[in-house]
Order: C-alpha cells, then structure tokens, then sequence
C-alpha cells in the first residue's frame, strides 16, 4: 500500500513537473476532474470511427466543469456522415438537455463565422464545433480569433476535429482521443464509456502524457479505467496505473491492437 | 417573373403558348395581337403564318400567379385589404382610405401609371360591392349615368356562369344582365341553380359577397413615405431603426413586446422587399432588432438592390406578446443585463434569435421528448426559438438508472445503416463479428437483446427489432439491432443504428 501511495506520487511529480501553464495553475489531473480550463479555446483530435467517443469525451468535460449552457454547432455533411445527435444518448451521458441548442450550418465558412459570434455570447457555458475532414480554414488566425472571444466573453470552446491532423492553433490543450475497452459488468455487458486520452500539446505545460479514464455519470468525474486484457493475445494494454492519474509508461505498448482485417476471411 | 417580357420592349405583338394535345395553341394574347387577328386556340402554326413578326412565350400560370401576388402586395401602399381576384385581376377595398388621393379618381390614375409603367395596361372599376365593381372592370357594357344602370347594360356574361348557361340566357332572349334581373328570382334558379340567382343578388347589391384579403393587418405599423426615393441601404436601415423606436413606443404603452416584426421596402419601380425577424422573446429593444435585421439582409440570396431608390418604408409587427417594463438595478443598469441567471437565458435567446435569423430558424433545435418507444421517434426537434413550444413539453425524459453505462448511443443513424453480419452464433445472439464502413469489427462484450416491438396498434406487419450493445475488441460501443425475429422473417437483417462514445 506504501509502495503504491509513493509511486502515485512520484508519477504524479513527474506530471506536473514542467513549465507551469500560463493561464491555468491547476495540477495536471485537474483536467480530468474539474473539466477543461474555463475560458479557453481546446481542441480534440479523433479518427472517424472514434467519433462518438470525442463527441462523448466533450459531453463529458462540459459536465465535470458544469459549464453549461451548451451550444453545440455542426454542419449538415457531418449530420449525414457522423448520425444525428440523440437526446436520450445524450440524457444518459448525464447532460440535461434542456440546456442544450443544437445548431446546423451549410459548410465550413459558415461554421466559422457563427462559432464567431457564439463565441462572444457570455451567457453560454460550453460552445462545441464539430468538424470533419481537414476543415483548413480552422487555422491558426481563426483559432486566435476564437482563443481571444473564449477569454473576453469566458465561454469555454471545444473544437472538435474528426478526421483531422493536428495544425498550427492558438488553442489552449490539444487532445487527441481514442475508445477504449470498458469494463465489462456482470454477463458480460459492455460497460461505463472509457477513453484513452493523450494530451498532445498544452501551451506552456508539459504534454505527451495519456490516461485511461471511464465517465463516471453519477458523480459527474471521470476516474481510472482498469486495464483490460486483450481476450486474444492475454496482453495487459495498459500496463500501469495507479489511484489519481493512470499513465501508460510506454506508449507503444498502448496502442491499438492491430486492425483484424486480415482475419476476416 | 414576368415584368422582363412588357418592360421597354418594341411593338411586337405577344402571343403565350401552351402545349396541349395535338399541337402548340396560343393561350393568350395582347393587345396588338388581337389587333392582327389571332385568337386565343389557333395553332402556333397558323398564328405564325398569320403574323410572322409574333413573339411567343411558354404560357406559365404559376409565374403569372406569383407576379400577380407580388402586384398585390404592391397594392398595399394604398390600402391594407387587398385580394386577388385570379387570374388576372386585383381587388382593393378603398373604403377609408382615399384621403391621401384627394378622390379614389386620383388613386386610380396613380395606380394605372405605376402599373403602366411595368408595362401593364390595366382597367379599373369603381363599385359598392366587390363583385360589381369586379363585373364593371372586367365587362364592359354601354355608357350609363349611374353605377345601378351600369350594370344592367354590362352582357350575361358578366354573370359569371358557364358556357352552356351564358348561351342559354342569349338564346331566350336575355342579352343584358338588366334583362335578367327583371325576371323573378325563383324561375331563374329553377333553370340555372341558386349559384346565377346568387350572382344576381350579389350584383344588385343586395347580398354582399365577402373578399378573403391577402393578409390580415398588422396590430401595429409605422411607415415613412419620402418625397424623393432614397436609394442608400444605409440611409434606409437608418430610418427602418427610428421607425423600431416609433414602434416600440407604442408596444410600451401596450406592455407588449414584438415577436415577429416585418420591414418591407417599397421601392419606387413598385417591387417591394421584404425583411422578416423573429424572436424568440417579446422585444422592444432598437438594438437588438436592428442587429437582427442586418442578419437578415446579409442572408439574403440576392443582396437588397435599392434600384431607384424606396419611397416608402413600412415595419409591422405581426404578433406581439406581453412584456412588462424591466425594472431598474440599484447598482445602475437594467436588471438581468449581466452574470445572473436571468442575463444568462437572455443572452442564450438573444443569440439563438441571431443564429435562427441568419440559418434559418428551423436549423436552431432544442430538443424535445416524446412519448414513444421507438428509438428514432423518442425526440423532436424543435426549434429553439419557439421557446413556448419547447417548454410546453415538460421533459419527460427517463432518468438513468444510477450505475447503469448509457443505455442509448450517443449518435444515431436515421435510417439505420445496414450491416453484414458475419458470424451469428446462436439465433438469438449478436453476430460475433460484423463488418461496418468496410471495417470488420469483432464483438468482445454483448449485452442484449432489448426487444422493442414495432407499433402493433398502426399497423400489423412492422417486424420487432432486437437491439444489442456491443463493443468490439479496440474498444468502440455500437448498438446493433436485428430487424425482424426469426419466427417473423426468414432471413432477418442486421443494422447498426448508433454508437456510443
């Protein structure tokens, strides 16, 4: 138990060290408990097929900040591409969605421009743009742009960038999320959604570090996702935790699984 | 839109064709082409031959009909109640409205040069009762001193009645309405219906028939006429502001608030522009409105062409809401103007109202729940300006059992997508293996089946969906359903329906 405790600790010294963020002094786990930085621009990075869990990552985020309302823009292509938002989906991530608009914009210019003036609207809480593809007009002047309405008006932005490799921005974090395996309830029964998180890049802070985390609906947290060993290959992918922070030590022993393509027949 | 085909066009004479059976017809015709002899039936052919120099166009009511309800809306500069009288006529009630004319004479000849000017050539009638002064412009008969005598002389046809009556009446004699109204009422029902004694009721004034106006008016308008059009956008949102305040004065004396509010530009060529707002709370505020309307304009497909300037501005407010004087803060400053909870909702609807004006106000949605247990019909979409219908629906949303993961996906696909399922190891499990966006997914944990019958009570043969949530080995939630049982359809399909985060 001591052994443990003392490990935490010196996992968690590594975590903070660093330069200390400019803007946010909060430790590192902080993220994970109390939200994003309030205020802020952050972006969040996912392939196609973990859409829903960055969807769910930034549902998730608003409610442990409790920075709602939440306006949540997207355009009609990732309506069709990506499904339609659905409310009982949403309830059960916890979100009370009478505090929720949706908003539905033709192309990327118009995303922009309305993201603009969302932006500057003080009495939202969360403002979420959702964009597929390589959406290059999403550079580094419009998310300055964003970055300094978020400070003046402290809406808190999440953009979240399906599809996309990471660019240039004035965002304060960037994140990069992936789904990751739950743990199963009785009978086998997938269970509470979990995430694999990596921050990429933090403005004046260290980055490079990845935690294994469940959302936790009912205490409105996110907490510690136990490893999950492939039923296959019988191999632990998360090879380190601990109680605060679960780091993955080594990266590559981390990643995904190899796609079952080829076992396909 | 058709004012292209009379403007500042040479004599040619005009012919519209349509095709019917058997060839291309003229439908209708103008006036110099009557003069050359042609009548509406002749076969483009012949008409050709006739008249060679004949410029022709595809008859097109619809157009005709729209360019005929932009005319009447024109036609609101002179009074509120206007109705159409298709295909091609107009019908104004001056009762009371004639003053600024100085005499409904003036207001015809105005009317006639403006519509002359579109290259109309138009013919009015006065009359006590719509359906006279209908008969009187569109028959004419012989001079006579007075409106009675009139339209005794206007012919039978100006009865309105179909063919085989109208010859009828000519062949018994009757060649002038004048002649018809001297026989008793009840033989002439007996012989032609209660619609051509109704006629003549209405055409002697005794019965009057009603006019369905075009739109109702507007609780309260204010509008600025100019001597000389002004054609500066700017010049004109400027008045359109100060007309907002003139407006919001009086919503004050009401306590009222406006939520719809309609600007319309008068311009002097006779088009007229409109500019819708909405809102989604009651508002009085200039600056709020004015914002709004730029909104509008800049969403404009084709931006707001002064041309030859506007001669009148109008801005009505078509449903107006109670909104009672906010009080002041202490501290200075309105109540609600800041980080309380009543700022806040204000400045969400305030930006919802901006985001519905310039999207359109059916893509701003809220969410809204609805009773029923079919997964893709368990919510509405409302929009979210329509603040009353939103919370007219009290949520009741089914609250997540403490502990449970999401039972519901986070995306849902309407329609849901087809699967091919690859390997379904007993009939009432999920496939073990399933290929989705040409990516084979394997099923680590399942859990199911949620069966959700299809609505029996509407129809019978609606197959049950078996829905399962499962997570493949990398991790992804999927919620998959089979559709139809395997006592209800032979081969039952798989379809991925949603995705969990």
């Amino acid at each position: 138990m001591n052994d443990s405790t003392a490990l935490i600790a010196r996992l968690k010294r590594i975590a903070t060290t660093g330069l200390p963020s400019q803007r946010d002094g909060r430790a590192v786990e902080a993220w994970m408990t109390e939200g994003m930085a309030k205020a802020q621009l952050h972006e969040i990075f996912a392939s196609v097929d973990d859409s829903a869990s960055a969807a769910g990552f930034a549902v998730a985020t608003t409610l442990a900040a409790r920075a709602v309302p939440l306006l949540w823009l997207r355009t009609e292509a990732s309506e069709r591409q990506g499904g339609r938002l659905h409310a009982n989906g949403l309830v059960e991530m916890g979100l009370d969605v009478s505090s929720l608009v949706l908003a539905l914009v033709d192309d990327e210019a118009s995303l922009l421009r309305t993201a603009a003036d969302a932006a500057r609207c003080q009495g939202l809480g969360t403002l979420v743009i959702e964009s597929w593809g390589r959406a290059a007009s999403i550079d580094l002047t419009a998310t300055r742009r964003l970055m300094l309405a978020a400070e003046t008006s402290g809406v808190t932005i999440l953009s979240l960038r399906i599809d996309a490799a990471p660019v240039p921005s004035a965002a304060a974090t960037r994140w990069q999320v992936t789904s990751c395996r739950s743990q199963p309830l009785d009978a086998d029964a997938p269970g509470k959604p979990a995430f694999d998180i990596e921050l990429l890049r933090r403005r004046g802070g260290q980055a490079g570090l990845r935690w294994r985390v469940e959302w936790n609906r009912d205490a409105y947290d996110f907490e510690q996702a136990l490893p999950q060993p492939d039923t296959e290959t019988g191999i632990d992918t998360a090879p380190l935790y601990g109680a605060g922070i679960p780091m993955v030590a080594d990266r590559a022993a981390a990643d995904d699984a190899p796609p079952s393509v080829r076992r396909t027949g | 839109m058709r004012p292209h085909l009379f403007v500042g066009r040479a004599e040619a004479p005009i012919a519209f064709v349509e095709t019917v059976a058997g060839g291309v017809r003229l439908k209708s015709l103008d006036r110099e082409a009557l003069r050359a002899g042609l009548e509406p039936g002749l076969t483009l052919a012949d008409a050709r031959a006739r008249v060679p120099g004949l410029e022709t166009y595809q008859h097109d009511p619809h157009a005709d009909h729209e360019w005929l309800e932009r005319l009447a809306d024109g036609c609101q500069r002179y009074t509120p109640s206007v109705a159409l009288d298709a295909p091609d006529g107009l019908i104004l009630d001056i009762a009371g409205c004639v003053h600024e004319f100085e005499g409904e004479r003036r207001l015809a000849a105005d009317l006639e040069e403006r519509l002359a000017r579109r290259g109309l050539l138009v013919r009015h009638a006065f009359g006590d009762t719509p359906d006279t002064a209908r008969a009187l412009a569109r028959f004419a008969g012989a001079p006579a001193p007075d409106e009675r005598r009139a339209v005794k002389r206007l012919p039978v046809a100006a009865l309105g009645l179909d063919d085989d009556a109208t010859a009828a009446l000519s062949r018994a004699g009757l060649k002038t309405v004048g002649d018809v109204m001297a026989r008793p009422l009840s033989v002439i029902a007996a012989r032609f219906g209660e619609d051509a004694a109704m006629m003549i009721r209405r055409l002697d004034g005794s019965v009057k028939g009603p006019i369905v106006p075009r739109q109702t008016v507007a609780r309260i308008g204010v509008e600025r006429r100019f001597a000389e059009p002004i054609a500066r956008t700017d010049y004109a949102l400027e008045i359109l502001s100060e007309l907002a305040t003139e407006a919001g004065i009086q919503l004050a004396e009401r306590h009222e608030g406006g939520r719809r509010w309609e600007a319309r530009l008068f311009r002097a060529d006779g088009l007229v522009q409109r500019l819708r707002i909405e809102t989604g709370q009651p508002t009085r505020d200039v600056a709020v409105l004015m914002q709004l309307f730029r909104e509008r304009i800049d969403s404009l497909a084709d931006p707001l062409d002064p041309g030859f300037g506007y001669d009148l501005i109008r801005l009505d407010i078509a449903l107006a809401e109670r909104l009672d004087a906010t009080q002041l803060k202490l501290e200075g400053g309105q109540k609600g103007d800041g980080q309380d909870r009543d700022g806040q909702n204000r400045n969400v609807a305030q930006l919802v109202d901006q985001l519905g004006t310039r999207l359109g106000r059916a893509r701003v949605r809220r969410f809204a729940a609805r009773d029923s247990h079919i997964p893709e019909q368990a919510e509405l979409m409302l929009p979210a300006a329509d603040a009353a219908a939103v919370s007219a629906r009290p949520a009741p949303w089914a609250a997540p059992e403490s502990g449970e993961p999401p039972l519901r996906p986070i995306y849902l696909f309407d329609p849901p997508h087809p699967i091919e399922s690859m390997m379904a190891e007993v009939p009432d499990g999920p496939p073990h293996r399933f290929r989705w966006r040409r990516t084979v997914h394997d099923v680590a944990h399942s859990e199911g089946p949620e069966r959700i019958a299809g609505e029996w009570w509407r129809r019978q043969d609606i197959p049950t969906r078996d829905y399962y949530r499962v997570e493949d080995r990398r991790g992804r939630r999927f919620w998959i359903f089979r559709h139809g049982l395997y006592s209800e359809v032979e081969t039952p399909r798989w379809y991925l329906h949603g995705v969990f985060a």
